[in-house]
């Protein structure tokens, strides 16, 4: 049975949605507003004369090889750093759990790397990277391994996804962890008795009852990767080589505030605006419905 | 009460005064792009001038490499808040000079000051370049420079070389590269601004086109044109020696100077100006040479200019343009130039100033010093060796940057990435010209 709740007249219950109406509007509705205008402009960088233009932004990046090729490196990317971080912190979650003595410390240890901003775990990464001062890179070519990942994408887009992953591994350490300690003793005790070996519980016990944090995961690391990742890109590569780290967020800023050219620049946050929602549907459409509440 | 009285009393007294001590100064905001040795020796030039007169203090600030000042630049125009001088690089200056109403040219911010000021004191090779067509100033030249090779002594000692042998040709370097690599030098070769050296200065001192239409000075209408055989000859060269490993990329702007100073680097292509950074740092004996050329076409042209020009950007109360005026002229000055021109590396930018340096004996002190100037102006221009007058030429440079990097790492012929390039940059050229028509 639902709950409804009946408010007399309209006042009340307008000003109690105001606030949250305001800041869509402000945050949200107006800005999107502004990006789909000027997505229909070829504005000079000055902001001193601007031309109507119609869909020839849109055009224009559709039938850029290089603006095709940052939706596959998006791709890419953001399973990349969603799967392998998520992993990773489901790895660390059970091990966790397991302990008796000392979780607290390991348990505060392992969140640590989420109280770093993704610019400067780009910035530290890179220092371990770099071709000139690097421990990593020095050690690396002590072992005969040649690094420069100013020249060469994979290695570059490896380091990214490693920067980007390494921050993430906390949050869903956390998140893994606290779903972990909610499910009931019990159960598992119950299965272990039954004679199930301890792979056999975690993939048919735990992992369906982690289902609703699992996707609540999913979802806030592909957002995460598709578009706060960008302080990491920024301080790492740019972009390069060659835009093999140019991500569909990356290029907007690139060519809006590096490249002057905004009317592309707001056609390509309009495409994404669109991708985004299209991305969110699919995501609570097909794959929440299997998932277990 | 009476204190809290005589607190607000002394406060509007004290902001009162503050405020008069701020009116009877004028200040004006100069946004650069100068940190390291660079900034060190801007700040001295701001300081002296403050302290010169009493009238006007300069407020320099620091926004970031070339690009990102030029952009906070950009951004802060739109915004209303932008400052009063904007450093920007001669890549820059197209999209500057399209943008009438954001700045203030030159020749007019002079005159309205009342400011003596003589255009012709500059080095034409320099002041060409900001410079309309019909003969008005626009901008005021501030540092420019020319690549030029630099040579680590000892490096060349160690591979086996004479550190005075004849490098003047790629041929040579490439068989002095050679003996390098067989002697076991890490990084032979290096290079900083890849496209500014071995295609925009390559194409003026082979006298090839970079751009038709005399590299864009003639229109707006220019297309690209560094995919000619002799470019494509030279990139496959640099790319040849990087999968060899005689040439190793460090970066796309001056990154590789790092390791030239740090004396890992036998021979590097870098600007001029690199020499603050090198005399200050560099452990071992550092040689300069005339950039190497191609033997095949005659004696080289001349090179190009590179480095940046200060605008007066507009918008601002007549007080303020007035004080960026006496600025401007302050920096033009033949004492202030001849020191900045020997303290940096960068060109002498005014006649008076390179022939002060001259009599100063300061070239034959310091050997090589003169070679960037020489070598700028040691032939009659013509119109591939003018310089370039490119929009959007950033982003082609990102282009260009990104395109090299294939050739470098291997997974392009120089002919595939060149003609990509061209064919990318001239889309850019067209959507400049569309909206700057």
């Amino acid at each position: 049975m639902e709950k409804r709740v009946f408010f007399k007249g309209w006042w009340l219950p307008a000003l109690l949605v105001a606030p949250q109406l305001l800041i869509s509007f402000v945050f949200f509705f107006y800005p999107s507003g502004q990006a789909i205008w000027n997505s229909l402009f070829l504005p000079d960088p000055f902001g001193l004369k601007t031309e109507f233009v119609g869909l020839d932004n849109f055009r224009f990046l559709l039938s850029d090889p290089y603006y095709l090729a940052s939706f596959k490196t998006t791709i890419i990317f953001s399973t990349a750093v969603s799967v392998s971080s998520m992993a990773l912190g489901l790895y660390l979650a059970a091990l966790a759990d397991r302990l008796i003595k000392g979780a607290g410390v390991y348990q505060t240890l392992l969140i640590w790397p989420y109280a770093i901003a993704p610019a400067i775990a780009g910035v530290l990464w890179l220092f371990m990277f770099n071709g000139n001062i690097g421990l990593a890179s020095y050690y690396l070519k002590a072992l005969g391994y040649e690094w420069n990942h100013t020249l060469k994408g994979d290695q570059a887009m490896f380091l990214v996804i490693l920067a980007s992953s390494w921050g993430r591994i906390s949050y869903n350490f956390l998140f893994f962890l606290a779903g972990l300690q909610a499910i009931p003793k019990s159960i598992i005790e119950a299965a272990a008795i039954d004679g199930a070996s301890f792979w056999k519980r975690f993939g048919s016990i735990v992992i369906p009852l982690l289902s609703p944090i699992t996707f609540f995961l999913l979802v806030v690391n592909i957002v995460y990767a598709f578009f706060d990742t960008f302080g990491v890109i920024h301080t790492i590569t740019s972009g390069g080589p060659e835009q093999s780290t140019t991500i569909l967020v990356y290029k907007v800023f690139s060519d809006g505030f590096v490249s002057q050219d905004l009317g592309s620049s707001a056609a390509q946050s309009v495409i994404l605006l669109v991708l985004v929602g299209i991305l969110t549907v699919i995501q609570f459409k097909y794959i929440e419905r299997k998932v277990h509440y | 009460m009476k204190t809290i009285k005589a607190i607000i009393a002394s406060l509007a007294l004290f902001a009162m005064f503050a405020g008069t001590a701020a009116q009877a100064k004028v200040e004006i905001q100069w946004w650069h792009a100068f940190g390291g040795r660079l900034g060190e020796l801007l700040d001295e030039q701001v300081n002296k001038f403050n302290a010169s007169q009493d009238k006007y203090t300069v407020v320099h600030t620091r926004k970031g490499n070339y690009s990102e000042t030029l952009n906070a630049g950009i951004a802060a125009f739109r915004a209303g808040q932008h400052p009063n001088i904007l450093m920007v690089f001669e890549v820059g200056t197209a999209s500057l000079m399209a943008a009438k109403g954001a700045y203030v040219p030159m020749y007019q911010l002079m005159k309205d000051a009342g400011q003596r000021f003589n255009p012709k004191g500059f080095v034409s090779a320099v002041s060409g370049y900001y410079t309309t067509t019909d003969g008005k100033m626009l901008s005021m030249p501030y540092n420019s420079s020319t690549p030029v090779l630099w040579v680590n002594k000892d490096l060349m000692k160690k591979a086996g070389l004479d550190p005075e042998m004849d490098l003047s040709t790629w041929k040579r370097v490439g068989n002095a590269l050679d003996a390098a690599k067989a002697k076991g030098i890490d990084m032979p070769f290096c290079t900083c601004w890849h496209s500014w050296v071995h295609l925009e200065n390559f194409s003026a001192y082979h006298n090839i086109p970079f751009a038709t239409k005399s590299n864009g000075f003639a229109g707006l209408d220019t297309e690209l044109s560094f995919n000619s055989p002799v470019h494509i000859k030279h990139i496959q060269t640099l790319g040849k020696w990087a999968q060899e490993g005689k040439f190793k990329y460090m970066g796309r702007r001056n990154e590789a100077g790092k390791n030239f100073r740090a004396g890992e680097c036998m021979l590097m292509t870098e600007s001029s100006a690199g020499y603050a950074g090198i005399k200050k740092e560099a452990k071992f004996e550092f040689g300069i040479r005339h950039l190497p050329y191609y033997g095949a076409t005659e004696a080289p042209q001349n090179t190009i200019i590179g480095g940046s020009s200060l605008w007066a950007l507009s918008g601002k109360s007549k007080e303020e343009n007035k004080a960026t005026a006496a600025f401007l002229a302050f920096l033009s000055r033949t004492d202030i130039q001849a020191k900045w021109h020997q303290d940096t590396g960068y060109l002498g930018v005014t006649t008076a100033a390179a022939s002060a340096t001259k009599k100063s004996g300061f070239y034959k002190s310091n050997p090589g010093t003169d070679l960037a100037g020489i070598q700028m102006m040691r032939n009659k221009v013509t119109q591939n060796s003018k310089g370039l007058r490119l929009g959007s030429f950033d982003q082609i440079r990102g282009i260009i940057d990104e395109e090299m990097e294939g050739v470098y790492n291997g997974t392009k012929t120089a002919q595939v990435a060149l003609d990509s390039a061209v064919k990318r940059g001239n889309v850019l050229l067209r959507r400049f010209e569309r909206a700057n028509k």
